[in-house]
């Protein structure tokens, strides 16, 4: 319900911490507020955000753990916000006053990052109405071709939903198969284009671009191109859901599934590739305004109770909220005091550099950019310095097989940073590619793994595959590094099987 | 905000009974149940439900953390909790809490035990109100929709009103209908379990382990067939002693067996407290089967039949193996109580007989 016929106090202050936030400089999509009770909201919170999903068990499943944690005094939910134009956001009813002032302090600061930051900003603002849509699709399908079939679709289509490329909104959509679009290039010109050479002026052109260089590069690429012609996927392809929903003999209500699923996941995905930024961008100006503008006396207790509740760290956990809103802070003092640049680099003491101080006032503006062009990894790889690791005592822990328990390594800055990066690209997600789909030629889809330095867990991988299969209808395959061998798992709808890559096994249209 | 989980919900509840179903054999001999005895839900770790992923796997040991510590020393948190991926899809093995009821219904399904038709009269009768009439007055809310139609039409067709050319019915207040309700008396069925267990020295803890499960189960059955239950619990090796739960299942002994004190004792609880008329009355006894005289063994049989059986719905003996003594007793009541219905016997030498020991008691639907 919203806050303004249930809560009109409430509403009255949303207003007042709106106009706080917008004179701070954040800048927001209309923000509604709903008063919830802690059910609804953990129904909501089941159904990632929204008031409406189609119909599935797992929805179910999150909401039965969501209440069971809420039993047990483990976990609260304070606040959702969705990305949404106008963004929603949830109250529970029956907190205390403090405590929603601060959670509408927070949302702004969300739905400033959900309008300004970049990786939003291919996402689709009118989402709520979106899944209300899929839900009626959804339901429409399971009218007409019964609730089990459509349900074990939706089985198989979400355990494969991570197989997307978070990245390919921001490049230029590949051609369509059969869509028109694009006109098709002839390899030449599309050699040509791949080897324009680097930009010159005329009369540096022969040195920066060597005519005979060019030439064998071009042959190169043009020779390249042919090759690949004919063959599917003409490039390793990460977006393995787009490949199947192009490729893959589907009923028309099960592309219809499918697509709904990739379209969700790539909805969700810009929120996993920045959930120190946008939780740290939150935190950051809940405290700042909270503390310099909204809060009264009596707001003080509850206020700091419940904000170092929120950045709390406890040993051997990285807490997202606590680690974004130190990088912020960090950030903004390191500009307000002019620390960076090759200057400050190369300060010859470190008394030097503890003093440094240029009075040159640009953090504000840097911390508008930060939020506005990085994510985790961009942020995490620009921004985090010795300094920062060493103030917050962060160590590079790994598995003892010794004692059996994670031990602490050591406070390596070089460790960490490398270890922190990895945990956060793809955010936590294994690279899958289509390298094959018409495998032997036998019309069979070949996967591979991109190794990073992690195996993929065997057990889940055979299990996936299966579910691949059933949606490829063909035998399908995975290649995949474990244990330092290369490894072809494959599935051919009646038994999995798996053995070391060898020569003789027929070669994918690309290699990884 | 109408909100649709609730349906998710079922269908989840649904998909975790199914599974708990395939394993029902598995969680029949599952002894950490029992700890959980008394709670009306059980959480039950169930297998298979979390949807696989292409993910890392656990050699993906290191991470990030913060506070004190030297290197080499233990970490408190065991992973680190960065990013979705970290902590939730780790967990293979879902706990799912389920009430005693969904879970002997589960066993009814399985071991396709038919209900119980409770015998005799019913002595405490229960109010429930039930929507089974119609009023002329009421909310709103309980207006019944075809009765009013129906009154309408009648009215307009006396009144000569109707034209099935333009057959517009128009209600007024005095066709309104609507639902109302009576307070029905429910006769409530009484159920009393008595169980008897030996425990003089030749049962070991392995075999009370055996009762125990056993008797859990016929416990959760049974509660789930009548709304009023009671347990009584007799204890005996040469004599007997009435005692309460805890310490029926903890009780230790020593010394010989003389099972028709048990027998004696429970026909005097029985004419003291349960009038078979009012009660439906189930005796289960629990022995190695090593009684001390022929003589007694016997005896118990003519008590079977003349006392006990008479009195109740079911007497139950459930022989669990044991190392010492002959085990002769479950003979002995084949041999004198051959085809007698009523008397049922089962063996249990593992946990893995119960599934197939409760089929047996609980198999004719008494």
């Amino acid at each position: 319900m919203s806050i303004e016929t249930k809560r009109p106090d409430l509403a009255r202050y949303a207003r007042e911490i709106m106009e706080i936030a917008a004179n701070a400089g954040l800048d927001f999509f209309e923000t509604r507020f709903e008063m919830v009770d802690f059910d609804t909201m953990q129904q909501i919170a089941a159904y990632g955000g929204f008031p409406q999903r189609y119909p599935h068990w797992r929805f179910g499943m999150e909401y039965e753990k969501l209440r069971k944690q809420h039993v047990y005094g483990l976990g609260k939910i304070y606040e959702l916000v969705i990305n949404n134009d106008p963004c929603y956001a949830y109250l529970v009813a029956d907190n205390e006053l403090t405590d929603q002032k601060l959670v509408m302090a927070h949302v702004y600061a969300h739905c400033d990052f959900f309008k300004n930051n970049y990786w939003f900003s291919k996402t689709n603002r009118k989402m709520m109405d979106e899944m209300a849509n899929h839900a009626t699709r959804v339901r429409k399908h399971i009218d007409r071709y019964g609730h089990d079939n459509v349900e074990s679709f939706i089985d198989l289509c979400s355990t494969l939903d991570n197989l997307i490329d978070p990245h390919s909104p921001f490049m230029r959509r590949q051609k369509q198969p059969g869509g028109g679009g694009e006109e098709r290039m002839s390899d030449e010109r599309h050699a040509n284009r791949d080897t324009g050479g680097f930009q010159a002026k005329p009369y540096m052109e022969s040195w920066i671009n060597p005519p005979e260089v060019m030439r064998r590069q071009r042959e190169a690429a043009l020779k390249e191109r042919q090759a690949s012609r004919g063959r599917l996927p003409e490039q390793p392809l990460r977006d393995v859901l787009r490949f199947l929903l192009d490729h893959a003999p589907l009923e028309d209500w099960e592309a219809d599934v499918l697509s709904i699923i990739r379209e969700e996941a790539y909805y969700f995905a810009p929120q996993g590739q920045t959930k120190i930024m946008n939780e740290g961008w939150a935190t950051f100006w809940h405290s700042r305004l909270m503390t310099t503008k909204i809060l009264r006396d009596e707001d003080i207790i509850t206020y700091a109770d419940h904000h170092s509740g929120t950045v709390a760290m406890s040993p051997g956990r990285l807490n997202p909220y606590k680690i974004g809103v130190e990088l912020f802070r960090d950030i903004e003092d390191r500009w307000n005091r002019g620390r960076f640049g090759k200057e400050y680099e190369e300060c010859s003491t470190m008394a030097e550099m503890r003093k440094w101080n240029k009075d040159v006032g640009l953090g504000r503006e840097k911390i508008f950019e930060v939020r506005r062009i990085h994510n985790d990894v961009t942020f995490i790889d620009e921004f985090l310095t010795p300094e920062f690791v060493d103030r917050f005592r962060m160590y590079h822990y790994r598995y003892d097989p010794a004692t059996r328990r994670m031990v602490v390594v050591n406070r390596d800055f070089k460790k960490i940073k490398q270890q922190l990066l990895f945990m956060l690209t793809n955010h936590m997600q294994p690279y899958i590619y289509v390298v094959d789909g018409n495998y032997a030629n036998r019309g069979e889809l070949y996967l591979a793994h991109k190794h990073t330095g992690v195996d993929l867990d065997i057990k889940y991988a055979v299990e996936t595959l299966r579910n691949v299969q059933r949606v490829w209808r063909r035998p399908a395959h995975l290649q995949a590094m474990i244990n330092e061998e290369m490894v072809l798992f494959s599935f051919d709808g009646e038994q999995s099987q798996q053995q070391k890559i060898h020569e003789d096994l027929p070669k994918p249209a690309h290699s990884l | 905000m109408a909100l649709k989980i609730e349906k998710d919900h079922q269908r989840f509840r649904q998909i975790v009974k199914g599974k708990i179903r395939k394993d029902l054999r598995k969680f029949l001999t599952r002894g950490e149940l029992l700890g959980r005895e008394g709670e009306r839900t059980i959480s039950i770790p169930v297998r298979g439900i979390e949807m696989p992923h292409f993910r890392y796997g656990d050699n993906n040991d290191a991470g990030v953390g913060v506070g004190d510590g030297e290197s080499g020393d233990p970490v408190d948190g065991q992973d680190g909790d960065m990013g979705p991926g970290g902590t939730q899809e780790g967990q293979h093995i879902l706990e799912v809490e389920v009430s005693l009821d969904e879970l002997a219904d589960i066993l009814g399904d399985e071991l396709k035990l038919p209900r119980i038709q409770p015998k005799g009269q019913h002595s405490i009768t229960s109010e429930k109100d039930k929507y089974s009439g119609i009023r002329t007055t009421g909310p709103e809310s309980l207006r019944h929709f075809k009765r009013t139609f129906r009154a309408a039409l009648k009215r307009q067709i006396m009144a000569g009103l109707y034209d099935p050319e333009c057959p517009i019915v128009v209600p007024i207040r005095r066709d309104q209908r609507y639902r109302s309700w009576k307070t029905v008396k429910k006769p409530q069925s009484n159920a009393v379990i008595i169980y008897m267990m030996d425990v003089s020295g030749s049962m070991g803890d392995e075999q009370k382990e055996l009762v125990r499960l056993e008797a859990f189960w016929i416990d959760a059955w049974l509660r789930r067939n009548y709304e009023g239950i009671e347990s009584r619990y007799i204890v005996h090796d040469v004599r007997a002693g009435e005692v309460d739960r805890q310490t029926f299942f903890r009780i230790r002994e020593d010394g010989g067996t003389k099972i028709s004190s048990a027998f004696h004792l429970c026909r005097q609880v029985i004419e003291t407290n349960y009038d078979p008329n009012e009660w439906n009355i189930y005796i289960f006894h629990f022995s190695d089967g090593d009684n001390s005289s022929e003589s007694d063994s016997r005896e118990c049989c003519r008590l079977i039949r003349e006392v006990l059986l008479p009195k109740s719905n079911m007497f139950g003996y459930c022989q669990v193996a044991s190392a010492y003594g002959s085990g002769n007793f479950i003979n002995v009541i084949h041999e004198h109580l051959d085809k007698v219905e009523g008397v049922i016997t089962s063996r249990v030498n593992t946990k893995d007989d119960i599934y197939d020991s409760l089929k047996t008691f609980f198999g004719q639907g008494k």
